[in-house]
C-alpha cells in the first residue's frame, strides 16, 4: 500500500456559509510526525475530527490507511489512535480501569488486555498510580493517560489535538518524548498545536493553516527559506582577525551581521566548515560556532504580519 | 476514489451495534455502584415499604376468604397511609428512572470522555443504546429487588404462598413498571443529549413529569369541558365526551400505566374505558376475570407504553446523530 498513511483532497467542512475547513490537501506520510499549526479557529481541531469520521464531511474526500472515515468508521478508528484537545477520564474508575474500558470496546481479547494496559502504563511511567482514580491525577498524568491509550491500542496512526496545551515546560519536554517514542516504534503522528517552538522540534513536517487553508507546508527549514527568504544561519564567535571580511568570503553567505561579541551570518546552505577553515587559516581563532536552527515562531509571526498586510 | 463511492459514502460498514456489551456492562456496573443508586434505592425502600407495611397489617386483621388475597397487597391503600404501593410506585418509578438518565450523556461531554470513546471502534448507535440499556437494567434490579421484598414480607406476615395465577400477575406488573421506567428513562436521556448541563436536563425531566402529574388531567378535563356542548341531550354524547377526557387523559404514560396495573392486579376489572352504569347490568360484578381475558385487556396501555418509549428513544437517537462531538 501507499507511503501515506493519510491523503486528503479538496476536505472541505462548512458551517453554514463559513468555511471552517477550506479544500484542503493534505498527505501524512508513514512513520512521520506532521504537525497542523495555526492560531485558534483555524480549522485544526475540525481537520482532525473529519479525518475520524467524528464529524461529517462537506465535500471533498480524506482517506485514511486505506479507508474512507465516512463510509467505514469503525475500521479507521480501530487503527487510529486520537487523543483530543483536553482529554477526559472517567474519574472514578482507575488508570487501569478507564484503560479497561477502552480495550473492551477495542475487542481486546481478556488474555491480552492485562498485559498490554500495564506495558502501556509502564511507557508513560503511569505503572506506579495504575489503581488510583484518575480523579486525583494531574493535567499532565491525564494527558499521558491519553498516550497510553493509543500505545494501548497498537495505533498505527496516532492524532493528537494541542497534547502540550496547558502543560508546564517540565511535563511539554516528557510528552513530547513520548511522542517521539510512538514515532520510533513505527507510529505516524499528526499533531496540532500552536506551541511553535516546542513543536518545532519533534516535526518532520508541519503546515500552517489559516483561515481553514493550508498557507505552507513542508520541513521547517524548507518554511523558512519560503518566508524568511533564509537558508541556514549560523553564529560565529572568533578574534584575531577581521572575522566579518572572513566570513563574507565564502561561497554561499548573504549577510554577516553583528550581535554582540559574534556575527550572525546567513546563507544559502550550511557553511560551518567553511567558516571554521577560513576563521582558522586567516589566523584568528574560533571560540564558538554555532548553527542557529530557524525558529517557527519568527516563520509563523513573519508570515502571518505578512498576510495581514497583504489583506 | 471508486465510482461506488459517491452513493455509498450513504452506508456505513460494519454493526451498529459494536462496543454495545461493553458499554452496557459499564453502565449497569457504574450505576450500581453509585452513590446516587444508593439513594434511589432508599428512596424507593422508603415510599414502597411504607403502604406494604400498613396494607399487610390490614389484611392481616381483616381475613376474608379472598381467592387474590396476595395481589390485594399491591393494591390496597391502608387506612392509615392513604396510599397503595401502585399508587406509591407511579411516583418512584420516573423519579428513579430520570436520576438515573438525566445526565447519561451530557456528563459525557462535560467529562470530555465522549470525543475520546467515541474514538473507539464505536458507533453513536451503540452507545446511546448501551447506555439505555444499561440504565434500564438498573431499574429492572431495583424493581426486582423491591418486587421479591414485598412477595417475601407477604409470604411471612400473611402466612400463605401466593398461588401460581397470582405469581404470573405478579410478574406482569413487574414487566409492566419496567416498561413504565423506560419510557422515563427515554425522556431523561432525551434531555440529556439537548441540553449540555446536567441540571438544565434534570429541571426539563421533572418539569415534564410535574406537569403530566398535575397539570395534565386539569388540562385534559378543560379541554373536554370546551368540547361540550351546552346541554347534553343524549347518553351518547354523555358518553363520546368521557371518551375524549379518557383519551387525553392517556397521553399521559402515567394513566397508561395505573390501567395496566390495575388490570393486571385487579382481576374483577372488566373494562379500562369508560362505561355507564347501565352497561354493567348482566355481567357478574366481582366475578375475576381469566389471566388471558386481562392481558387482551391491558395490550393497548401496554403497547402504547413501549411504544412511547421507542418513540422518545428514537429521537434522542436522531438528535445525538447531528450532534458535534467536541466539548
Ligand atoms: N459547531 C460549530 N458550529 C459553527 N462553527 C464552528 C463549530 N465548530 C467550530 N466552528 C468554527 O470552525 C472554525 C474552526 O474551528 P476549529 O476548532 O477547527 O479551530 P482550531 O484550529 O482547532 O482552533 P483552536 O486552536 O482554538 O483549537 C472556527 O472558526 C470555529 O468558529
Ligand atoms: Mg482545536
Amino acid at each position: 500500500m501507499a507511503e501515506n498513511v493519510i491523503e486528503a483532497r479538496g476536505l472541505l467542512k462548512l458551517y453554514g456559509s463559513q468555511r471552517a475547513v477550506d479544500a484542503i490537501d493534505l498527505d501524512i506520510q508513514r512513520g512521520e510526525i506532521f504537525g497542523l499549526l495555526g492560531p485558534n479557529g483555524a480549522g485544526k481541531t475540525t481537520t482532525i475530527l473529519m479525518m475520524l469520521g467524528l464529524s461529517e464531511i462537506s465535500g471533498g474526500t480524506v482517506n485514511v490507511l486505506g479507508f474512507n472515515p465516512v463510509r467505514e468508521p469503525l475500521e479507521v478508528k480501530r487503527r487510529v489512535g486520537y487523543l483530543p484537545d483536553a482529554v477526559g477520564f472517567y474519574d472514578h474508575l482507575t488508570a487501569r480501569e478507564n484503560l479497561a474500558y477502552t480495550a473492551r470496546l477495542l475487542a481486546i481479547p481478556r488474555s491480552q488486555s492485562g498485559r498490554r494496559i500495564m506495558e502501556a502504563l509502564e511507557s508513560v511511567t503511569l505503572a506506579d498510580v495504575a489503581d488510583k482514580r484518575v480523579a486525583t491525577f494531574s493535567r499532565g498524568m491525564r494527558q499521558r493517560l491519553g498516550i497510553a491509550e493509543i500505545v494501548m491500542k497498537q495505533a498505527e496512526v496516532a492524532i493528537l489535538d494541542e497534547p502540550t496545551s496547558g502543560l508546564d515546560p517540565h511535563a511539554t519536554f516528557e510528552l513530547l518524548e513520548m511522542i517521539r517514542g510512538l514515532k520510533r516504534s513505527g507510529v505516524a503522528v499528526l499533531l496540532s498545536s500552536h506551541l511553535l517552538d516546542r513543536v518545532q522540534s519533534v516535526c518532520d513536517r508541519v503546515a500552517l493553516f489559516n483561515k481553514g487553508k493550508i498557507a505552507l507546508m513542508g520541513t521547517v527549514v524548507q518554511l523558512a527559506n519560503q518566508v524568511l527568504g533564509a537558508g541556514h544561519p549560523i553564529l560565529v564567535e572568533a578574534t584575531g582577525t577581521d572575522v566579518a571580511a572572513a566570513l563574507r568570503g565564502i561561497e554561499g553567505v548573504q549577510n554577516v551581521a553583528a550581535e554582540g561579541d559574534a556575527w550572525r551570518v546567513t546563507a544559502d546552505r550550511d557553511v560551518r566548515a567553511a567558516a571554521a577553515q577560513r576563521i582558522v587559516s586567516a589566523g584568528g581563532s574560533l571560540t564558538r560556532l554555532a548553527d542557529l536552527q530557524p525558529s517557527l515562531e519568527e516563520v509563523y509571526t513573519r508570515y502571518f504580519q505578512e498576510a495581514r498586510h497583504a489583506a | 476514489m471508486p465510482p461506488s463511492a459517491a452513493h455509498g459514502a450513504l452506508r456505513r460498514a460494519g454493526s451498529p451495534f459494536t462496543g454495545l456489551g461493553p458499554v452496557f456492562m459499564k453502565e449497569l456496573s457504574d450505576h450500581l455502584s453509585s452513590v446516587r443508586m444508593s439513594v434511589l434505592t432508599l428512596f424507593v425502600i422508603a415510599f414502597g415499604a411504607l403502604p406494604v407495611a400498613f396494607a399487610l397489617q390490614d389484611l392481616r386483621n381483616v381475613v376474608i376468604s379472598d381467592p387474590y388475597l396476595f395481589l390485594r397487597i399491591f393494591t390496597v391503600a391502608p387506612e392509615r397511609v392513604g396510599l397503595s404501593f401502585i399508587v406509591a410506585l407511579n411516583f418512584v418509578i420516573p423519579l428513579m428512572a430520570i436520576g438515573l438518565g438525566f445526565d447519561s450523556v451530557n456528563s459525557e461531554f462535560n467529562r470530555r470522555t465522549l470525543s475520546r470513546v467515541l474514538s473507539q471502534p464505536i458507533y453513536r448507535d451503540a452507545l446511546l443504546l448501551g447506555k439505555f440499556l444499561g440504565g434500564l437494567a438498573t431499574l429492572a434490579v431495583a424493581l426486582v429487588a423491591l418486587w421479591l421484598i414485598v412477595l417475601g414480607s407477604g409470604l411471612l406476615l400473611l402466612g400463605l404462598p401466593p398461588r401460581g395465577v397470582e405469581v404470573a400477575r405478579g410478574v406482569g406488573f413487574l414487566i409492566v413498571a419496567i416498561a413504565y421506567g423506560g419510557v422515563w428513562l427515554a425522556v431523561s436521556m432525551f434531555f440529556s443529549v439537548i441540553f449540555r448541563s446536567t441540571a438544565t436536563s434534570a429541571l426539563c425531566a421533572l418539569g415534564l413529569w410535574l406537569f403530566f402529574l398535575i397539570l395534565w388531567p386539569m388540562i385534559a378535563s378543560a379541554i373536554t369541558l370546551g368540547f361540550a356542548p351546552t346541554q347534553i341531550t343524549s347518553i351518547d354524547q354523555y358518553t363520546s365526551l368521557q371518551e375524549l377526557g379518557l383519551a387525553l387523559q392517556r397521553l399521559s404514560p402515567g394513566t397508561l400505566f395505573s390501567e395496566a396495573v390495575v388490570g393486571l392486579l385487579n382481576p374483577e376489572t372488566r373494562t379500562l374505558s369508560f362505561v355507564l352504569p347501565i352497561q354493567m347490568r348482566g355481567a357478574i360484578p366481582e366475578a375475576p376475570l381469566p389471566l388471558d381475558q386481562s392481558l387482551l385487556l391491558i395490550w393497548p396501555q401496554v403497547t402504547g407504553l413501549i411504544a412511547s418509549m421507542i418513540v422518545v428513544f428514537a429521537a434522542a437517537y436522531v438528535v445525538f446523530q447531528r450532534e458535534e462531538v467536541r466539548a
